[in-house]
């Protein structure tokens, strides 16, 4: 079971969160033209890759804020976690 | 009834305290402190079950958790657990226990005649012989498989015992309390550091227990129990015996199983079997110890054979002789400890040395005591079929390949030595990339991936004085990284005998014309040959030999054989062993009980159960609940002796004609407010909601991003700046935190607050002809007239006293309002209503009959709303903007959503008016096409019409726009029906929708 230092909380068990994909996908802007591939990039197309991923999760049995959590998807270590809105150097 | 192999003095058993106890019928006796294994092997019984495959009688090898052979079905308190070690069960008075794995009995198995026949099972033979005829497999293998192998049997009853689960956090978790595990412990407790140290036996000290060995003038086991003894008065530490740590994952989470009942005859009041406690440590030490190996020979497999260290702890700890003319065949100097033991109890052992000249002062200490020891010696076979009753014995040339003449050698148990495996299991779940060592043949901790240190015997290290200056100095000097303190503990002085070099020696060649099973695997029966075959078939990878061979496979993981198979598999493909790899070691390191794993959360407990605030009232009025995800909901209120059936039709009869009630507390409530609040709704739902007045109710569809609809409701304006938003039942949690989603990450910038307000809230729904008079009467200073209140209004009003928000909404079809209070005032809210109803004949409805009234009216729900559908299928199209942008509006635009054909809602009546379609069914064209007959759609939700007494379904189908009209046919070969049917609008009932806005 992960340990996830959650940056409003502090560490809590994974039990606590929920999955919530890859963080680094952007929606598209409201009422602008998109293409179809952009769209299906934003909707359908992840890379499922092996290595250090940026993903969210929402801390949902705690604060219920959604962060972003930097982990090995190979090795579940996770390097760090950031509030929704910091920027990821 | 005699222990005749109980030895007069010493045993750490108490010999106070006599235990009588069952084993395949018979009584016998033992004592207090004893095991099931130690308890048979004092009364002289050495054959306790049958093999996996061949049925060849089986003994006790172990003492332990290597134990691969003892297994039994135990009987306790009147339930049964099966697959339970017999070297791990303790004893109890009235203990009850028979041999697994053995058809009709231990003693005389048909199985075995696979053995005597010769039709040995060789590798693969199941993947081979089991492939064809394929008609041959439920009628005959299978039962055959099932009765003639197999292991014990699980109980059908349900588990009487309670099972907890314990969170806990440590700075040090310790496994293992031998000398290393005590040494760390000790050092870390005295720096202040939280320390849990876990022992899977009942007993602490591991090896101290039975080396013989002197640690600070003290023997081992008296500094071990001085040490516990300490330890168990510091707060800082918990010290947990019978507890077995059985897995490492990730980020330092252990899990260890203690076993609080199993050695008593019964559970006591109050207290759990078994107790999983989930460990999050801050470092990990990992004192497992070792595991002795056992020599590959002839027949190794008879009872009486076991390992050396295992007849060590019989004797020292239980105060048993495994046997009164003991042979122990060694290839390094633990079995001279054996012999020495033996020796000093009055018996006297040969000792068969691998080795040509071994010199050292444990060898000594045996020739000064008059061992007679014969070197470069091996056993070639046991003899004996359920019982070692003699041993073919030889020379041995010094490359290890060449025999000398056979001897037969008399012997009543055959105790065998092949040097030490560390117990790697835990360093290797955490990720640790073990290495080989070749000193020892075996592999050890390489790298620690988690924070893991490996300490002792479990490490490589036999000398107990490094172990313990090592062990003292990783406990100090990681409690000392997290406490800051640096308290000194003194070394003890050890005194130990040195030992000399083992022989890498590890398997007998057979003799010429011999063809002895030689056994790697006990519990599954795979034997030198079979690896041979797997070899020569092609298997190369040792992951691919293990699975074809199922080697190491068994219960017990391959604790004493996995070593051995790679010996093997090296020495055919002319590798080295780290070249071959071993296979990888996944948790449990031993069985776990399901109970244990499932703890607490069982029956009613397996979910929370939710209950609207007027439970009680539905209760106490007969009603018939359903689970509606968490919640409970009233199904129907049962009258009489009316069935489901009878009792739906008549509360949405009633609704239709006069006036009914519906708790509808369990609808998810949203609070939204804030100055974006109405921008938020725009941009979630497919409809406008900017213009949306104070005081006014809307109903809006949510979509995915990928434009399939997520939930509905109706979301009403109570302020400025306040919505009040419904989702379904079902997906209220998956709703808030979608909102969340948009709100914290896509944009952040709406200055929005959402909050989960469902239990805040009691509703009920009132629908029928009659509502508003009624609500009239609930609220006499309320203008809720047409006009006052019209369809799709909102105000509040004074119910008798208590603030109520008052919405003009239907699900129904019908005039209808839905009233809200606060939770605690829902059971008074809904007696009024049923009080004040009662001259309107007010009858409160179910889900049963609340389904009913939304099909025929074909408003969609959760069956049509199945993850998979548009708006168009739920011909709710017309709620979707052209003109702003909102949350899965371009996917609307893929080709497939937009198809001329796409699939719609219908309602579908049967052509007979009488039959009623099974939900689920396909709608086809031809009831006798072919298989697979083409699907056009399929009925979502089925209900008896109250307007026109008939059956009446929803579908969604293919091209419904279409259809309207057209005859098909329902099938649903689950329920064997074909129903020839009409397909009709959706809006069966009141298809302009006159009667909500009456
Ligand atoms: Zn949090």
């Amino acid at each position: 079971m992960l340990y996830i230092n959650c940056p409003h909380c502090g560490m809590r068990s994974q039990n606590e969160f929920s999955y919530g994909g890859d963080a680094s996908v952007k929606r598209p802007e409201l009422n602008k033209e998109v293409s179809d591939q952009e769209w299906d990039n934003f909707v359908y197309n992840r890379k499922s890759l092996r290595g250090k991923h940026l993903e969210l999760w929402q801390h949902i049995s705690g604060c219920r804020q959604w962060i972003k959590v930097e982990r090995d998807t190979g090795t579940h270590e996770i390097f760090r976690t950031f509030k929704a809105d910091e920027e990821v150097a | 009834m005699t222990q005749a192999f109980r030895i007069e003095n010493g045993g750490l058993i108490n010999k106070d305290r006599k235990l009588s106890f069952k084993f395949n019928g018979k009584t016998y006796l033992g004592y207090e402190g004893d095991t099931l294994a130690s308890a048979l092997l004092a009364n002289g019984v050495h054959l306790v079950g049958r093999s996996f495959k061949y049925h060849r009688p089986r003994g006790f090898f172990g003492a332990g958790v290597d134990e691969p052979y003892a297994m039994v079905q135990l009987y306790r308190n009147g339930e049964t657990e099966p697959n339970i070690k017999a070297t791990e069960q303790e004893l109890f008075e009235g203990l009850e226990a028979k041999s697994v794995n053995c058809w009709p009995s231990v003693n005389f198995d048909i199985g075995a005649i696979n053995n005597f026949l010769k039709i040995f099972l060789p590798a693969g033979f199941y993947y081979k012989t089991f492939m064809w005829p394929k008609s041959f497999w439920y009628r005959i293998y299978e039962p055959f498989i099932r009765k003639a192998a197999g292991l014990g049997v699980a109980s059908t009853k349900h588990d009487k015992e309670r099972y907890e689960h314990k969170y806990e956090y440590c700075d040090l978790l310790i496994a293992g309390s031998g000398p290393s595990g005590l040494a760390s412990a000790y050092a870390a407790a005295k720096n202040g550091a939280k320390v849990i140290l876990a022992e899977d036996k009942p007993r602490f000290g591991g090896s101290l227990l039975t080396s013989d060995v002197n640690i600070g003038n003290q023997s081992g086991k008296d500094w071990a129990e001085g040490i516990i003894a300490e330890l168990k008065t510091m707060p800082n530490v918990v010290v947990k015996n019978r507890s077995q740590i059985f897995g490492y994952y990730d980020h330092n989470m252990l899990v260890m199983s203690e076993k609080v009942s199993d050695h008593l005859p019964a559970t006591k009041k109050y207290h759990p079997n078994k107790r999983l406690w989930y460990i999050r440590a801050k470092e990990v030490l990992i004192s497992s110890g070792s595991i002795e190996r056992p020599i590959v020979f002839g027949n190794n497999d008879t009872p009486g054979v076991m390992l050396s260290s295992a007849a060590k702890e019989y004797l020292k700890v239980y105060g048993v002789l495994v046997g009164k003319k003991p042979l122990v065949f060694t290839n390094n100097d633990s079995g001279y400890e054996t012999a020495i033991e033996f020796k000093k109890h009055g018996v006297d052992p040969i000792v068969l040395d691998t080795r040509k000249k071994p010199e050292s002062e444990i060898i000594d200490e045996a020739k000064n005591l008059g061992i007679k020891i014969k070197n470069s010696y091996v056993v070639v076979a046991a003899q004996g079929y359920k019982k070692v009753k003699s041993a073919d014995i030889a020379s041995i040339s010094e490359d290890k390949k060449q025999l000398g003449e056979i001897e037969n050698l008399k012997c009543d148990c055959i105790c065998v030595s092949g040097f030490w495996t560390p117990t790697i299991h835990l360093a290797s779940q955490s990720g640790n990339k073990t290495k080989f060592k070749e000193e020892i043949d075996a592999f050890v901790p390489g790298q620690s991936k988690q924070n893991e240190v490996t300490l002792g015997a479990a490490n490589g290290v036999f000398s107990l004085d490094e172990t313990l200056k090592t062990s003292f100095k990783a406990g100090s000097d990681l409690s000392k990284k997290i406490t800051e303190n640096d308290n000194e503990v003194a070394i003890p002085n050890v005194v130990e005998k040195k030992s000399s070099q083992h022989d890498k020696f590890w398997c007998v060649p057979l003799p010429k014309g011999k063809n002895y099973k030689r056994f790697l695997d006990f519990q599954n029966d795979v034997a030198v040959s079979d690896v041979e075959i797997a070899l020569r078939e092609g298997y190369r990878s040792i992951e691919h030999v293990k699975r074809y061979t199922t080697l190491g496979m068994a219960t017990d993981q391959g604790k004493t054989s996995n070593l051995n198979g790679l010996q093997l598999v090296s020495e055919i493909e002319n590798k080295v062993v780290p070249a071959v790899g071993h296979t990888t070691f996944r948790p449990p390191y031993t069985p776990v009980s399901i109970g244990a794993i499932v703890g607490r959360e069982v029956g009613k407990h397996s979910k929370p159960t939710r209950k609207s605030p007027m439970h009680e009232w539905h209760e106490k009025n007969n009603s018939v609940f359903v689970d509606a995800g968490v919640w409970l909901r009233p199904r129907y209120y049962k009258k009489g002796n009316e069935n489901l059936f009878e009792a739906s039709k008549r509360e949405a009869k009633n609704v239709r004609t006069n006036v009914g009630v519906c708790d509808v507390t369990t609808l998810g409530k949203i609070d939204v407010k804030g100055p974006d609040a109405a921008e938020l709704l725009n941009r979630v739902y497919t409809n406008a909601w900017l213009k949306l007045p104070v005081g006014k109710a809307r109903y809006g569809v949510m979509l995915r991003e990928d434009g399939i609809v997520m939930d509905d409701g109706t979301t009403t304006r109570i302020s400025e700046n306040h919505y009040h938003m419904t989702t379904t039942t079902a997906q209220a949690a998956n709703v808030l935190s979608h909102l969340e989603y948009y709100l914290q990450l896509v944009w952040p910038e709406l200055n929005v607050n959402v909050v989960s307000t469902t239990e805040q809230w009691a509703g009920a729904a009132i629908a029928g002809p009659k509502s508003r008079d009624l609500l009239q009467k609930l609220f006499p200073n309320s203008d809720v007239s047409n006009e006052g209140l019209p369809f799709m209004g909102y105000m509040e009003g004074d119910l008798f006293g208590v603030k109520a928000r008052i919405f003009r909404i239907s699900f129904s079809g019908e005039l209808a309002y839905e009233v809200n209070v606060e939770s605690d005032y829902g059971n008074f809210m809904w007696e009024k209503i049923i009080e004040v109803g009662e001259e309107f004949n007010i009858q409160p409805y179910g889900t049963e009959a609340l389904s009913t009234l939304r099909i025929e009216m074909g408003h969609v729900a959760g069956s049509e709303l199945d993850g998979r559908t548009i708006p168009f299928d739920n011909a709710l199209e017309g709620l979707v903007s052209k003109k702003k942008d909102f949350i899965g509006k371009r996917s609307l635009e893929r080709s497939a959503f937009i198809a001329e054909d796409r699939q719609r809602i219908v309602g579908v009546v049967p052509l007979d008016k009488q039959t009623s379609i099974p939900e689920g069914s396909h709608l086809v064209k031809d009831d006798k096409a072919p298989l697979p007959n083409p699907k056009l759609g399929h009925i979502s939700a089925s209900c008896w019409s109250v307007e026109y007494d008939n059956p009446f379904s929803l579908a969604i189908l293919k091209d419904g726009k279409n259809m309207i009209g057209q005859k098909l046919f329902a099938m649903s070969p689950l329920k064997n029906k074909v129903i020839p049917v009409e397909i009709v609008s959706s809006h069966y009932v009141d298809p302009k929708g006159e009667r909500v806005r009456s």
